[in-house]
């Protein structure tokens, strides 16, 4: 069940983090960006889904999409703790998704290579949509970070905020590890260090050094954060069970 | 925040062997945001194959006083128009 367990992993993030975007929906900074928020959003929770029917078909448990992103509880998600946090401000929305893509964009890459048929499809598709998010949010992050006195503040403390999460993109659970189908979380690391290297340099923004990084999700241990959103996601579903369109 | 940010005239290329068209304007702050604007606001049901954008400000338009002047003359000059010629049966549509 190793395969089951790393698809819940990447669907979870997926959702989560996609949930987190469509919260900017009608609270953008400006009209462009609340169409791109959303936009973006929709890439990821269009990824989980694919995701989460195939991690249900694995399972053969006869849990399909809506079992596994609505009827788990906080206890059960296993995405990493960095996508769940609060969306803050832009910097630190738009910092957090430079993170994830930055790893996620790899991470298809490689998965192309995959000896796993649907994964390898999964993986086509999402590719081009994370080369987009970091392209977004990276022009974002550098204009913030190398922009006015306030801006670039506020994106050196989302930096201080976020980098102590990105540790956990690296790490599976132990229940999730060894599976041929899916690249090795840990091999992305010198391309995501390379991409975020560049960024922050034109950005003139520091690289922490995070003497604790915070991790935990993997496990389903999560803060405080995570349940909350989760009961807002969640609630239509549990009060009118088998809802559709 | 749009008070201080620049205005651009967004151009959508349909398909290839169709010209641009323009589709709107957004704002950003310089062209590479207003591409990345432009893709997110104007090409999202697969309306485009390519995008132009360019500062709205660049664009001189013609005076809408004017508009007599530059436009009505044209009304009665219909030998303008190619309708005067006999087209042979073998050419066939044209």
């Amino acid at each position: 069940m190793a395969l089951f367990e790393a698809l819940l992993e990447l669907a979870d993030d997926h959702l989560v983090l996609g949930h987190r975007l469509s919260e900017w929906c009608g609270h953008a900074p400006m009209l462009e960006e609340d169409l791109a928020l959303p936009n973006m959003a929709l890439d990821l929770i269009g990824t989980s889904r694919t995701l989460y029917t195939y991690a249900g078909e694995v399972e053969g448990a006869g849990r399909d999409e809506d079992a596994l992103a609505y009827l788990r509880d906080e206890m059960e998600y296993r995405n990493c703790l960095l996508v769940e946090r609060p969306n803050g401000d832009f910097a630190q929305t738009m910092l957090r998704q430079l993170y994830f893509a930055a790893f996620m964009e790899p991470y298809w890459k490689a998965a192309l290579e995959s000896p796993d048929e649907t994964v390898r499809g999964i993986a086509g598709k999402a590719v081009k949509e994370m080369a987009y998010h970091i392209r977004h949010a990276g022009e974002w992050v550098i204009r913030l970070g190398d922009g006015t006195e306030e801006s670039a503040r506020r994106m050196q403390e989302a930096v201080e905020e976020l980098h102590r999460y990105t540790d956990e993109l690296f790490h599976s659970s132990a229940a999730a590890r060894g599976v041929d189908a899916l690249p090795d979380r840990a091999a992305i690391r010198p391309e995501w260090d390379r991409v975020i290297g560049e960024i922050f340099a034109e950005a003139r923004l520091e690289i922490p050094q995070v003497p604790f990084p915070q991790q935990g999700g993997r496990e389903m241990q999560h803060g405080e954060a995570l349940g909350h959103m989760l009961a807002e996601m969640q609630v239509t579903h549990r009060a009118h069970p088998g809802a559709v369109w | 925040m749009s008070g201080e940010v620049p205005l651009w005239e967004v151009f959508i290329r349909p398909r290839n062997g169709l010209s641009h068209k323009h589709v709107g304007s957004l704002h950003a702050a310089d062209e590479v945001m207003a591409l990345n604007a432009a893709r997110d606001v104007y090409t999202r049901r697969g309306e485009g194959t390519s995008i132009w954008v360019v500062p709205s400000k660049a664009i001189t338009a013609s005076d809408p006083d004017q508009a007599a002047e530059n436009f009505e003359p044209t009304a009665g000059k219909v030998y303008r128009h190619p309708t005067f010629y006999e087209i042979p049966d073998d050419v066939g549509h044209m």
